[in-house]
């Protein structure tokens, strides 16, 4: 494959895979939870780093999975001390996130880990990196992990879709039928942290917060079925990446800078002329009952 | 001080300024819920940062503080008119705004570096923060904003306080508690434009809140929580800047970061109203005599759930 259709296809991966966990985020109202996650991700992998001194596999990923859910324990346990629930995002993740960027400025620093890269990623060197894997040959890094990660976050989204659909909608009502609501939380924000860690790499912190929540949101507004809003959110993480691609070439910039605008430029739209709750559609309704109440 | 060179003394000092005006707005930010607004506007103002130089073409403060603080009121706007006439909720909205507002802003910020002169101008320290980097002029216009900041929340503080905690009794003394909101995002504004430059967009938001929610544990009175808090503030501020100055390179950001951050966890313990160990000691004396009631309603303060 050629170089750009392996940039492609690794945006379509974290598209697909931020796309399905973001609609779980937006319907949980957690969308800031992502944001906190997205960066303390960050102090994961360095702290791996530092203790393996191996930059790939497994050790990044469990070191982030544990950054994630530390940071969800944290947030919860300062509400539960009285802080607000925002504050304590604030507060959690701002200082795991600078805790990491001290340690990457003093320890870490001529590593292949820099600030730079953790915030807007390299994928403009995700080709070079190969494995070579059985049968396909030679494969970048970052597709092998993301594949894996898309494929573990659709079983988890299928084995448990009735669990995850009762628990997002009603978690009153899922904990009094008996469904474990506290530990599907925190299966959901290692969710969050395999997903953020996959693409974190690929596309830095910021993108990936674009990513879960935007092409989500911009779902959201489209349709009141949970599989439909899972559909679209891919669809519309997938499309973001591919406009952004083309738009970063044909400008000569930034590609993961530019692949979450256009998550902005589809969000736009959609808030202006999506069918059901676009601002359109809202406004033909209030004059359509308008004029109805003037006949009556 | 004698160690320190001039030009480090004042960098300092306004730093110090910095950390107390964004404690201060802190405080109100706290008592608005809007902890993680701050976070979104920092963001949302790298695009005007970006765009300001491009304007000029070299890095002129003033422009590019102008056109970071109408960038920023921009995300604010966004972020409201979302959350009003949309389903999406307001977190979400936030999140929206803060990365796509970043995304643009590391766009522009290719084609900034790419301009003459573009790749030496330190664009990328908006980015974490580099207090070592600031010139005289620079340091000038951050005390003045800082210095303004902190003047026109201590003259209102009355009216604060009223629109703040009784919003329908500020409009029975005349007060437009609408005035009061557009005055406490411009606020918010200026403190961040500010601060991006020493502090860095990423962590700006972290001064306006650890330093609050610290004050939050010594006291309930609203006059004492917004000094304590410019305190602590400005506490972070200093002491941070001067860990940075100590080695070469060092982002300032992350040092005045982790420095507020130890001072929360001070007040999470010790804190003299509402510290775990001072709630725990009361709730063993009035689990003693018997009044387990006392202290129950007091402890926690819930989110917004």
């Amino acid at each position: 494959m050629s170089y750009s259709a392996w940039i492609l296809l690794t945006a379509s991966l974290v598209g697909m895979s931020c796309g399905l966990v973001g609609v779980l985020l937006i319907l949980r109202r957690m969308a800031m939870m992502a944001d906190a996650i997205s960066h303390s991700v960050l102090l994961g992998i360095v702290v791996a780093y530092l203790v393996t001194l191996q930059l790939s596999g497994i050790h990044m990923f469990i070191g982030a999975i544990i950054a994630g859910l530390v940071t969800a324990l944290l947030v919860q346990s300062f509400h539960q001390l009285g802080v607000q629930q925002e504050a304590s995002i604030g507060i959690v993740f701002t200082t795991l996130f600078a805790i990491g960027v001290i340690l990457i400025s003093t320890k870490a620093g001529n590593a292949h880990l820099d600030i730079q890269h953790s915030l807007m990623g390299e994928i403009t060197f995700i080709p070079w990196n190969t494995v070579e894997l059985p049968f396909v040959g030679s494969v970048p890094m970052a597709v092998v992990s993301l594949s894996i990660v898309l494929l573990i976050v659709l079983l988890v989204l299928l084995l448990f879709y009735k669990e995850w659909k009762l628990t997002s909608f009603d978690p009153v009502f899922a904990a009094s039928i008996g469904i474990p609501v506290t530990l599907m939380h925190y299966i959901f924000m290692s969710l969050v942290s395999i997903t953020s860690v996959a693409a974190f790499d690929a596309v830095g912190a910021i993108m990936v917060v674009a990513m879960l929540i935007t092409p989500a949101s911009a779902a959201y507004l489209w349709t009141d079925k949970l599989p439909t809003m899972l559909v679209l959110s891919c669809s519309f993480g997938v499309a973001a990446a591919w406009i952004g691609y083309y738009v970063a070439v044909w400008l000569d910039t930034s590609i993961s800078g530019a692949m979450a605008f256009a998550t902005g430029i589809i969000f736009l739209i959609s808030f202006i002329a999506a069918p059901r709750y676009g601002i359109i559609a809202k406004h033909r309704r209030s004059r359509a009952s308008a004029a109805l109440t003037e006949h009556a | 001080m004698n160690l320190l060179s001039y030009n480090a003394q004042w960098v300092l000092l306004s730093t110090l300024l910095l950390g107390m005006a964004a404690g201060s707005v802190g405080v109100l930010a706290y008592w608005k819920r809007q902890s993680l607004m701050s976070d979104t506007l920092s963001h949302a103002a790298l695009p005007g940062v970006v765009i300001g130089f491009m304007i000029m073409g070299s890095k002129q403060l003033p422009v590019m503080l102008l056109a970071a603080a109408v960038s920023a009121y921009f995300g604010a706007w966004l972020v409201q008119s979302i959350r009003n006439s949309s389903r999406v909720k307001e977190d979400a909205a936030m999140g929206i705004v803060l990365s796509v507002f970043f995304g643009l802003g590391i766009m522009l910020l290719t084609f900034a570096n790419r301009m003459p002169g573009g790749g030496q101008s330190g664009l990328d320290h908006f980015i974490f923060g580099q207090a070592a980097a600031m010139v005289r002029s620079d340091v000038t216009w951050m005390a003045i904003v800082a210095a303004v900041v902190l003047v026109v929340i201590l003259l209102l503080f009355k009216e604060w306080k009223v629109s703040l905690f009784d919003a329908s009794f500020a409009q029975g003394l005349g007060l437009s508690v609408r005035a009061m909101n557009s005055l406490y995002t411009a606020l918010l504004v200026l403190v961040i434009v500010i601060g991006i430059q020493a502090v860095g967009v990423i962590l700006i938001a972290a001064l306006m809140i650890i330093p609050a929610v610290s004050a939050r544990y010594w006291t309930d009175s609203f006059a004492k929580m917004l000094i304590l808090s410019a305190l602590f503030g400005g506490g972070a501020g200093l002491i941070g800047t001067l860990i940075s100055t100590l080695g070469k390179g060092l982002p300032t950001g992350p040092f005045i970061v982790v420095s507020a951050s130890a001072m929360f966890f001070i007040s999470l313990l010790f804190g003299a109203s509402k510290g775990l160990l001072v709630v725990r000691y009361y709730r063993k004396r009035a689990k003693g005599s018997g009044q387990k009631a006392i202290m129950a309603g007091g402890v926690t303060e819930g989110g917004r759930g």
